[in-house]
């Protein structure tokens, strides 16, 4: 208590105060005089009483120095003094005080936002206990799908047999049909075993967690909200619990409301959590794949022994049910890959290239003060002459290199902290959905301390860079150099190096920009198959309570597919199970008649589609026909395929006529082959063509399903009177993902994330080319400053314009030269670890390296021609006369 | 022992204390005076000393000083003992005499030949 009132009444006394510095002397001359009182009666003389007083005080300054000293903090007091001194050497040049500062901001804004996302994405653990113990469980189907969903009858098995799991759950993401006081809504929610929550160590924080048995078609059906849903869906009140809650038509008990920290990327967004109630045929068939496990592994086991134990599950299952089964197979990942493994290489791509930026940034300044602290070699000289000790010359640097970290940490943290908003608010807000881990984005902790490392090694760098050539001989040499301004050693050595590292580096960025670049452009040029403009989709579905027949949807589609078109400036209407550039997924097993087989399995995607939908994609037909309209279950089946499936199943034959049919071959599977069509790309868009099967909707309808609209006018404006349509029909329809099919493909996380990642690296690249060209620029123009009387008595002498212009042109090209060479190396190689994000183009792509290469060798030349033009256009006279 | 003793680190401010708490409120030259002739001249003290340390009990609150006039009508700043000084001049007292005693007492046994 005592100490820390004496500190702070220290730290008090450093303010300059009158008052103190008053009574201090006061104090010490009433001191005196009484010493002096004293003296006298003792009988010296006045001179002697005084002298004798002043002496045994110990001097009068001395005094007054100890008592000051002890009055504050003289360590501080000095420290304050060079940073006052330091920020007035900083304000009398002030273009190269602010270029340091704003080039270190914003290599700290850049790699301090992108480590933030980093860190919310791959550094915070996520909301579950002991997250590295969970695994993700899939089935493997043959070869074609390695993280494949279990079905229902295999995940009880597994379940009951495994014994590498101290619980194992499973979950499926899903829509909803909620109604509400205003009618059908959709919503998305999730169904889940009844011990997904304790097997990810997450408790409500209202209510209570499913319980043991809950997700059986037994037990009454119930509900656990998401901490949004409950904010805004029942505005955060408690007596939420045990309210019914209506999903597709059955009452739902709520029964508590998850943590507001709780996520789960894979079947986010969700606002309802649901038991699994498995009733549905896709439920109990043994082939049919729709849910994903998430398994705690029990304490001590290896992921290698746990795999080795459900694959022997899976292959005592293949031998079981052989039908349903065959080529079935086991596979696990950590949960935390699966979360967030896709964007791990981007993520770090990003920081390397913040970094990067940083590095130039950072080379830029060190050189800067390089620069600088060679011209201040006489202030130092005269400074050191008049008494200053190397520490206390070396400690002004440091306190000056100190304030200048500081101010650009400062401002980098400022719009680190902006620029994270900005580009969260960038991400189309699907993305976010299924990115809920970006919550987390903060300037927390784990942030602040990165961005203190980079403020620390930073602050050395730049501290140490001024007093590279601190030694004393120097100094006084610095003195009786004075103005001969000859460039000084330290520059000439290592100076202008520095700017080699920042073309290279430079070089690095562009090429991996460019790279990424051409990968977005490729992909966005992928061939998909059909014109995607001018398409709006949307999401149909309608309650399974009143459709529960065949021909009730029928009579849906038809009303729907007829009242649409005759919408002004609709052109053709289609309904499709699924929309082009989703996925691959959907699949079924067929088998070609009258051709040998041995139980395989041929897996393909299938798409129930109407027979409108391939006219209005805009789709070719190869070969055969499309579908007609009146082709339903009356109709003998069809089907048609796509060229791939032409090529994989049917090689130099003619498909049309063909027959095939489920596994079975059972009469009602068996379907002609009435058409081809080219090749629509129904998953991702950097993912190969696959062979596709479509059947006609007619044939086997299913109460949702999408429909897409051509128009001639703007796809948005279709929008309000095609849910408007659907919604006469019948109002208990809901409408949903209403989203144009360019928007689709620009969106479809492929290309956003090649894009999100080409424009960051490519502005980082941009600003990297910038910084470096600045470098040079800086470099050739001090050398030119530097060489002014050289390139005087040259001219004097006779030298043309020419041959100065060669003179510097020849320094910048050579040091541009190497840099560009350098550059070129590291870029291949960094290209080459980052070529699982590159899409059509090779890590070594000539025109983008030669591109690369060209633009960064004009930018310099454009930087030196301004130094070389002066230097060229010197009077001979006065540059001689320069001082 | 033909020189003076030097004043050492610590023990000043406990003089200090107990200086002022022997004579009521005082002035720095009138402590200086006062230490110098208790210790029997033994102690040498820079008078110049005595300030910083009397600011550091100011600061840390064992003593207060307010301007006054010394008995033969000087303007001198007088120092007087707080609550929490005389707090402290007991316990660092007590502190200094236990010590001093154990150490008399393992001088003398230690002489001791039994």
């Amino acid at each position: 208590m005592k100490r820390l009132r004496a500190w702070l009444l220290r730290l008090a006394g450093m303010l300059p105060n009158d008052r103190r510095e008053r009574e201090l002397a006061d104090e010490i001359a009433s001191h005196l005089q009484l010493h002096i009182d004293d003296n006298l009666q003792a009988g010296m003389s006045d001179e002697q009483a005084r002298r004798k007083a002043i002496l045994k005080l110990g001097g009068v300054e001395s005094t007054k120095e100890a008592y000051r000293e002890r009055r504050s903090i003289p360590l501080l007091e000095n420290l304050l003094r060079d940073v006052r001194f330091a920020i007035r050497q900083l304000r009398k040049n002030l273009g190269f005080t602010s270029t340091a500062i704003l080039m270190l901001g914003l290599g700290m804004c850049a790699s301090v936002a992108i480590f933030a996302f980093v860190d919310a994405a791959l550094i915070k653990p996520l909301p579950y206990r002991d997250p590295n113990r969970l695994v993700g469980v899939y089935e493997t189907s043959g070869s074609l799908c390695p993280q494949c969903p279990l079905s229902y009858p295999d995940y009880l098995d597994w379940k009951r047999l495994n014994t590498v799991f101290s619980s194992l759950d499973v979950y499926e993401h899903t829509g909803f049909i909620l109604s509400t006081a205003s009618g059908a809504q959709a919503a998305r929610g999730a169904r889940v075993s009844d011990g997904f929550f304790r097997t990810l160590g997450v408790t409500p924080v209202l209510g209570r967690d499913f319980r043991k048995g809950e997700d059986l078609l037994s037990a009454p059906r119930t509900v656990l909200l998401s901490y949004a849903a409950w904010r805004r869906r029942y505005g955060g009140k408690q007596n939420v619990l045990g309210q019914v809650v209506t999903l597709n038509g059955l009452p739902n008990i709520i029964i508590g409301v998850l943590p507001r920290e709780f996520h789960f990327a894979p079947a986010e967004p969700s606002d309802f959590w649901t038991t699994l109630h498995a009733s549905s045929e896709c439920d109990l068939r043994r082939s049919c794949h729709s849910l994903e496990g998430v398994g705690r592994l029990e304490d001590g086991l290896s992921p290698q022994t746990a795999l080795a134990n459900v694959t022997a599950i899976a292959r005592n299952l293949e031998k079981q049910y052989p039908g349903s089964n065959r080529d079935q197979g086991a596979n696990l990942m950590p949960l935390t890959e699966a979360i967030i493994g896709h964007i791990r290489p981007i993520l770090l791509v990003l920081l390397s290239g913040a970094g990067l930026l940083l590095l130039i940034a950072s080379v830029n300044v060190a050189s800067l003060l390089l620069v600088r602290s060679e011209s201040r070699k006489r202030e130092i000289a005269v400074r050191s002459a008049l008494g200053a000790g190397r520490a206390r010359l070396i400690c002004q640097f440091v306190t000056e290199g100190l304030v200048l970290v500081v101010s650009g940490s400062a401002l980098g943290l400022a719009s680190a902290y902006w620029a994270m908003q900005l580009l969260t608010r960038l991400i189309p807000e699907d993305m976010l959905a299924s990115m809920p881990y970006l919550h987390g984005l903060s300037l927390n902790p784990r942030v602040l301390a990165f961005a203190g490392g980079i403020a620390l090694l930073a602050a050395i760098l730049f501290s140490v860079t001024p007093t590279l050539h601190f030694s004393l001989p120097e100094m006084r040499e610095g003195l009786a150099e004075g103005s001969r301004g000859s460039s000084g050693s330290a520059w000439r050595r290592f100076g202008s190096k520095l700017v080699v590292l920042e073309l290279a580096t430079a070089m690095v960025l562009l090429v991996g920009a460019g790279l990424l670049g051409k990968s977005l452009y490729r992909l966005l040029h992928v061939d998909i198959g059909f014109q995607s403009d001018h398409l709006a989709t949307l999401y149909v579905a309608a309650p399974q309570s009143s459709f529960t027949k065949d021909e009730q949807i029928l009579a849906l589609e038809r009303q729907v597919v007829e009242r649409i078109s005759s919408l002004p400036g609709v052109k053709s209407v289609g309904i499709s199970s699924d929309l082009p550039v989703h996925g691959w997924g959907d699949t079924t097993w067929f088998r070609l008649l009258g051709r040998p087989w041995h139980g395989e399995h041929n897996d393909t995607p299938e798409r129930d589609v109407s027979s409108d939908y391939f006219a209005t994609l805009g789709a070719k037909l190869v070969r055969g026909r499309y579908f007609a309209e009146d082709e339903d279950a009356s109709k003998p089946r069809v089907a048609i395929i796509n060229q791939a499936m032409a090529r994989q199943y049917f090689p130099g034959e003619d498909p049309i006529g063909k027959n095939i049919g489920d596994t079975d071959l059972s009469p009602k599977s068996i379907r002609e082959i009435v058409g081809i069509v080219e090749d629509i790309k129904e998953g991702p868009l950097d993912t190969a063509n696959r062979s596709v099967l479509y059947f006609p909707f007619n044939q086997s309808p299913e109460n949702n399903f999408n429909v897409v609209v051509r128009t001639s006018q703007a796809e948005q404006a279709a929008f309000p009177m095609v849910a408007a349509t659907i919604h006469q029909i019948n109002p208990a329809i809901v409408t949903t993902d209403e989203k144009t099919m360019s928007g689709i493909i620009n969106d479809s996380p492929s290309a956003y994330l090649h894009r999100s990642s080409a424009w960051l690296v490519g502005g980082f690249a941009f600003l990297a080319l910038l910084l470096g060209v600045i470098g040079l620029y800086g470099v050739v123009a001090y050398s030119v400053s530097q060489r002014t009387r050289e390139i005087g008595v040259r001219m004097a002498l006779g030298a043309q314009n020419s041959s100065v212009y060669r003179l510097i042109l020849g320094e910048a090209g050579w040091l541009t030269a190497v840099g560009v060479v350098i550059g070129l190396a590291c870029s291949v190689a960094a290209a080459d670890l980052m070529r699982g994000l590159l899409f059509g183009v090779r890590s070594w792509d000539l025109p983008t390296l030669g591109a690369v290469a060209t633009v960064l060798g004009l930018s310099a030349l454009l930087a030196s021609y301004i130094p070389a033009r002066r230097a060229a256009s010197l009077n001979p006279v006065d540059a001689l006369r320069a001082e | 022992m033909g020189t003076k003793a030097d004043v050492w680190q610590g023990t000043l401010a406990l003089m200090v204390l107990k200086t002022i708490e022997t004579l009521g409120p005082l002035h720095g030259y009138g402590i200086a005076r006062r230490i110098e002739q208790t210790s029997g001249n033994l102690l040498s003290l820079n008078y110049g000393t005595l300030y910083p340390a009397l600011l550091k009990l100011e600061q840390e609150g064992s003593i207060a000083s307010e301007w006054g006039v010394s008995e033969n009508n000087r303007k001198a700043k007088f120092y007087r003992l707080t609550r929490s000084g005389r707090k402290q001049l007991e316990r660092e007292a007590r502190d200094w005499e236990q010590t001093t005693a154990i150490l008399a007492r393992f001088l003398k046994s230690a002489g001791d030949p039994a």
